[in-house]
């Protein structure tokens, strides 16, 4: 399955904007996803560490990580927010 | 007239308030608030703030609180106004404007707003201070406010 994974604010300035990933097999939801990336060590493995308060995204709406990722997903790991 | 609208210009609060009224003799309360870029943060002089948003999802977000804010309290017309982009100190940043026909609610309907639009819109702010460029931290004191509505913010406070 394919989606897209979306970065902002700090984890933007290191990581990117955004990125096309091939879920593999077993990665079916947003903490595996997140554990998925933290695996490939470097600078995912730092931003996206489980150290870091992060929040996420699925399909444009605040998601938990128990949510489940389907084809064409657009997913979108974030900082705690500061608006208003 | 948009309920939401996520925009670099600045706003009028006059100009806002009176297009929310427009036509509805059934207001008799319209309460505000304007967020504003201070001066200092942390202790530091701030030179600018850039808001980074997340596009498509902002939007959303705003008007599903708008939607909660309808279903709990009487309210007649709501007004949100966020900037993203560069500012400066002294520049307004978010309108929230609310009308009801007593004021009970007009005050509270516009506070939960801005209770849950800080811990939940996907705003992000980079402050530029003379010793450098930080993103604003997150408070648990916000998380706070929110949750004295009965609503469990895991912004500040997320859990790992």
């Amino acid at each position: 399955m394919a989606i897209t994974i979306r970065y902002f604010a700090s984890l933007r300035e290191t990581l990117g904007p955004s990125e096309s990933f091939e879920l593999p097999e077993g990665v079916s939801t947003l903490g595996r996803l997140r554990d998925a990336l933290i695996g490939r060590g470097g600078r995912h493995a730092e931003l996206l560490s489980r150290d870091r308060a992060l929040r996420c995204a699925l399909d444009q709406v605040l998601s938990d990580e128990d949510a489940a990722i389907a084809d064409g997903a657009e997913v979108a790991f974030f900082p705690p927010v500061t608006g208003g | 007239m948009p309920r939401v609208s996520i925009q670099s210009a600045d706003f009028d609060l006059s100009t806002e308030v009176a297009a929310l009224r427009a036509g509805d003799g059934g207001a008799g309360a319209v309460t505000s608030f304007v967020g504003v870029v201070r001066d200092r943060s942390e202790g530091r002089g701030i030179r600018s703030m850039e808001l980074e948003h997340y596009p498509g999802m902002t939007e959303k977000a705003i008007e599903s609180m708008i939607d909660e804010a309808h279903r709990r309290f009487e309210l007649r017309a709501v007004r949100v106004i966020h900037r993203v982009g560069l500012l400066q100190p002294g520049d307004q940043i978010v309108l929230v404007a609310v009308s009801a026909e007593h004021r009970g609610e007009a005050f509270q309907g516009c506070e939960f707003l801005m209770d849950y639009l800080k811990t939940q819109a996907p705003f992000w702010k980079k402050e530029a201070t003379p010793h450098g460029e930080r993103w604003v931290d997150a408070r648990v004191a916000d998380d706070r406010a929110l949750a004295r509505w009965g609503i469990a913010a895991d912004n500040a406070g997320s859990t790992r």
